[in-house]
C-alpha cells in the first residue's frame, strides 16, 4: 500500500510538536531562557510559593526574559587558551619554544642577577606564545621540565584582530592561573577543576612526581 | 469597513461642485492600500517566527529564541540585517530587471489579498477592497505572474545556477498552474460563479466536504506554485546554490524572502475562501474570528507537510504534477459538473443541503478510490535487490588448492 511511510513520517513530526518530554538535543550557551517553573526548581521552592513570592520576576521569566548562565560540564584536562604560566619556576630553558612543533613560541632571556650562587636564573625579557597559530597539542607543556607552563581551560577569547591573539609576557603573568589538569597529574590526584574552584598559586600548584618503580610496573608491565 | 463605505465617505465630505470624485477615490484607494500593505507584511513577519519556531519544535530545536520573549523581535532583527547589508549586482547582470524582480515577486501575493471577502455573511458592499466578479479569476491570473518574476530573477542574475534554478521554477509552476486551475474549476462549477463572496455565500456545507479530491489537489499545487518543501525544486539548497536568488543580497532579497513566507498566508487565505467557506460559522464567534482560524489550521498543516516530507527529484515533480495530479483535477471537475446536473434543481438552479451530503459522501467514496488508483498506476514497485552472483574472477584458486 503505497502512502503509509508518508503518514507514518507525519506522525513522527505530529509526536514531536505535541508531547511535552520530547527529546531535545539543543544545549544553549552561554545562557538560556528559563520559565517560572524553572526558576522555582532552582531556588527549590514550590512554584506557587514562588509566583506569590516574587511576582514581577515569575511574570518576567513568564514572558521570557529571563535567562540563567548555562554551560556544559567541561572536563578538567580540557587544553584551552589562556596559558597559566607560573614565573617563579620559569628558569628560561626555552624547552617550550623548542619542543612547539609551529615555532610559534619566542623568548628571549637575559642575565638576572637572582640566585648567583645556584648558577644565576635566566630573567624572561620576552615571551611570545602566539596562540593564533596554536594547535593546542600541549608539546610545550609536556616539555616544561619544571612544571611551570600549564594549559589553560578557556575557549571564549575571540578579538577583533590577529595581533591580539599573542599573548606577551604581561598578559601571561597577569592571566588567571587556573591550570588545565592536562599532563598535570598532580592537579588530577587532588581533584582540581579549573572551571569551578579558585586559582591556583605556584607553591600550591605542586611538582609533578615521578611514578614509583612499583606504579611503572603496575601501570605498563602489567597489562 | 470596505472600499466602497469608504469611497463614499469621503466623498460626502468634499465639496460636490468641484467635482473632486478622483481626489475621493484616490484618497480612499492609497488609505486602504496603505492598511492592506501594512497588516500583511506584519502579519507576514510574525509568521516568519511562528513558522521557524514551529518547525524547530517539529524537528526538536529550539529555534530564534535570543532577541526578545521567545524571540518576538527576530524578523525585526532580521530584517534591519538584510537593510544593512551591501546591495550587490553582478556586473553583468541586466540591471533594470535585476531591479524588477524582486518587486514583480511580491506585489502578486499582496494583491491577493485585497479580493479576500472579510466581512459578514451577505457582503452588502462585496469584499474587503471592492466588488471583483471574477475573483477566482483574478487570483489564478495574478499568482501566475510569480512564475514571471522568478524568471526574470535567474535571467537577469547572469548566474547559471541561478538560470537553472530560474528555469527548472518556470517548468514547475507553470505545470502545476493546471491541475490548480482545475482544481478551481470544481468550485466555480458547484457555486455557479466566479466571485469569491458568491462562493463564500453558497458553502452551505463547506466545499472541503462536497469536494475532498478538489481540496487535495489544490492544496498540493499551491504547496508547489508557493515552492515549499515536498515541492521547493526552486531553490533547492543542496542542488543548486540558492536558486533564482543567489546573485540576490540585501533589502532586494528581504523582499524575496518576504514574498517566500507571504506566499503560505495568501494560500492559506484563498484555501479558507474556497473550501472552508470563509466568515462562516457559529453565531457568538464573529466570522473574523473564524476565518483567521480556519486559516491558521490550513497553515498548520502546510507547516507540518513542509517540516516531514523531503523533497522531491526534479522529474519526479513534473511527473507528479502531469500523471497524478492533472487526471485526478480532471476526474474531480468531471464528478462535479456530473453531480452538480443531476442534483440541480431545473427551476431554480439550487442543491438542497440533504443533496449536498449525498454528493459529498459519493466524493469521499470516489476520492479514496481515485487516489489509490493513481497510486498504484504511479508508484514505483518496491526496490527488489538483485540476489549476488558470485564472480568467477573472485576466488580464482578455490578449487586447486
Amino acid at each position: 500500500m503505497y502512502g503509509i511511510g508518508l503518514a507514518r513520517g507525519m506522525a513522527v513530526t505530529l509526536k514531536n510538536l505535541v508531547l511535552v518530554n520530547r527529546m531535545f538535543t539543543v544545549h544553549q550557551y552561554p545562557d538560556r531562557k528559563i520559565g517560572p517553573i524553572g526558576l522555582a526548581r532552582r531556588s527549590n521552592t514550590n512554584v506557587f510559593a514562588f509566583v506569590l513570592k516574587k511576582p514581577a520576576e515569575s511574570i518576567k521569566a513568564l514572558v521570557g526574559l529571563i535567562s540563567v548562565e548555562d554551560r556544559y560540564p567541561q572536563h578538567p584536562r580540557f587544553r584551552g587558551e589562556e596559558f597559566s604560566w607560573y614565573e617563579q619556576r620559569c628558569t628560561g630553558c626555552a624547552s617550550c619554544a623548542k619542543y612547539c612543533p609551529l615555532g610559534i613560541i619566542k623568548i628571549v632571556t637575559e642575565r638576572s642577577g637572582e640566585a648567583v650562587q645556584e648558577g644565576e636564573k635566566y630573567g624572561i625579557e620576552v615571551f611570545d606564545i602566539d596562540i593564533g597559530r596554536c594547535m593546542f597539542c600541549g608539546l610545550c607543556v609536556e616539555a616544561c621540565p619544571y612544571d611551570a607552563l600549564h594549559m589553560g581551560s578557556g575557549f571564549e577569547e575571540g578579538t577583533y584582530e590577529r595581533k591580539n591573539l599573542v599573548i606577551d609576557v604581561e598578559r601571561l603573568k597577569a592571566a588567571p592561573k587556573r591550570p588545565s589538569n592536562w599532563f598535570r597529574p598532580q592537579h588530577q590526584g587532588k581533584k582540581y577543576d579549573p572551571r569551578g574552584e579558585s586559582a591556583l598559586d605556584w607553591d600550591k600548584a605542586g611538582r609533578h612526581e615521578k611514578p614509583s618503580l612499583d606504579e611503572q610496573t603496575d601501570r605498563w608491565a602489567k597489562r | 469597513m470596505d472600499f466602497l463605505t469608504l469611497y463614499e465617505f469621503i466623498r460626502d465630505r468634499l465639496p460636490e461642485s468641484l467635482d473632486l470624485e478622483w481626489l475621493a477615490f484616490g484618497i480612499a484607494a492609497s488609505t486602504l492600500a496603505f492598511l492592506v500593505f501594512n497588516v500583511v507584511i506584519s502579519a507576514t513577519a510574525l509568521y516568519t517566527w511562528f513558522e521557524r519556531r514551529l518547525l524547530a519544535r517539529i524537528q526538536s530545536r529550539l529555534g530564534p529564541n535570543r532577541w526578545g520573549p521567545f524571540g518576538l523581535l527576530q524578523p525585526l532583527a532580521d530584517v534591519l540585517k538584510l537593510m544593512v547589508k551591501e546591495d550587490t549586482i553582478p556586473d553583468d547582470a541586466d540591471r533594470p530587471l535585476f531591479h524588477l524582480a524582486p518587486i514583480i515577486l511580491l506585489v502578486p501575493g499582496l494583491m491577493v489579498f485585497t479580493v479576500i471577502p472579510l466581512g459578514d455573511i451577505p457582503f452588502e458592499n462585496g469584499s474587503f477592497l471592492g466588488r471583483l466578479n471574477i475573483g477566482v479569476l483574478f487570483i489564478i491570473g495574478i499568482t501566475g505572474i510569480n512564475a514571471l518574476g522568478v524568471f526574470i530573477a535567474g535571467w537577469a542574475s547572469r548566474n547559471k545556477y541561478a538560470m537553472f534554478g530560474a528555469m527548472r521554477a518556470v517548468a514547475m509552476l507553470v505545470s502545476y498552474e493546471v491541475p490548480m486551475a482545475l482544481a478551481l474549476t470544481g468550485v466555480v462549477i458547484m457555486a455557479g460563479s466566479l466571485a469569491l463572496t458568491d462562493i463564500v455565500i453558497g458553502q452551505n456545507v463547506i466545499y472541503l466536504v462536497t469536494q475532498p479530491l478538489g481540496f487535495l489537489v489544490f492544496m498540493t499545487a499551491a504547496s508547489a506554485e508557493m515552492s515549499r518543501t515536498p515541492f521547493d525544486m526552486v531553490e533547492a539548497e543542496s542542488e543548486l546554490g540558492s536558486g533564482f536568488n543567489t546573485e540576490y543580497s540585501g533589502i532586494k532579497f528581504a523582499l524575496f524572502f518576504l514574498g517566500e513566507f507571504m506566499a503560505p498566508l495568501a494560500a492559506a487565505t484563498v484555501a479558507t475562501v474556497l473550501y472552508l467557506g470563509g466568515t462562516r460559522g457559529f453565531d457568538p464567534i464573529p466570522g473574523q474570528v473564524w476565518f483567521v482560524l480556519k486559516a491558521f489550521l490550513v497553515i498548520l498543516g502546510l507547516l507540518w507537510v513542509r517540516a516531514t516530507w523531503p523533497r522531491l527529484r526534479v522529474d519526479q515533480i513534473m511527473g507528479f504534477a502531469w500523471k497524478g495530479l492533472f487526471p485526478l483535477a480532471l476526474f474531480n471537475m468531471f464528478l462535479v459538473a456530473v453531480e452538480v446536473l443531476v442534483f440541480q434543481d431545473p427551476v431554480t438552479g439550487a442543491i438542497s443541503s440533504g443533496e449536498l451530503w449525498m454528493i459529498a459522501g459519493i466524493n469521499w467514496v470516489l476520492t479514496i478510490v481515485a487516489v489509490v488508483v493513481v497510486a498504484q498506476v504511479l508508484g514505483q514497485k518496491r526496490l527488489k535487490r538483485p540476489v549476488p552472483v558470485p564472480s568467477p574472477l573472485a576466488n580464482m584458486n578455490a578449487g586447486s588448492e
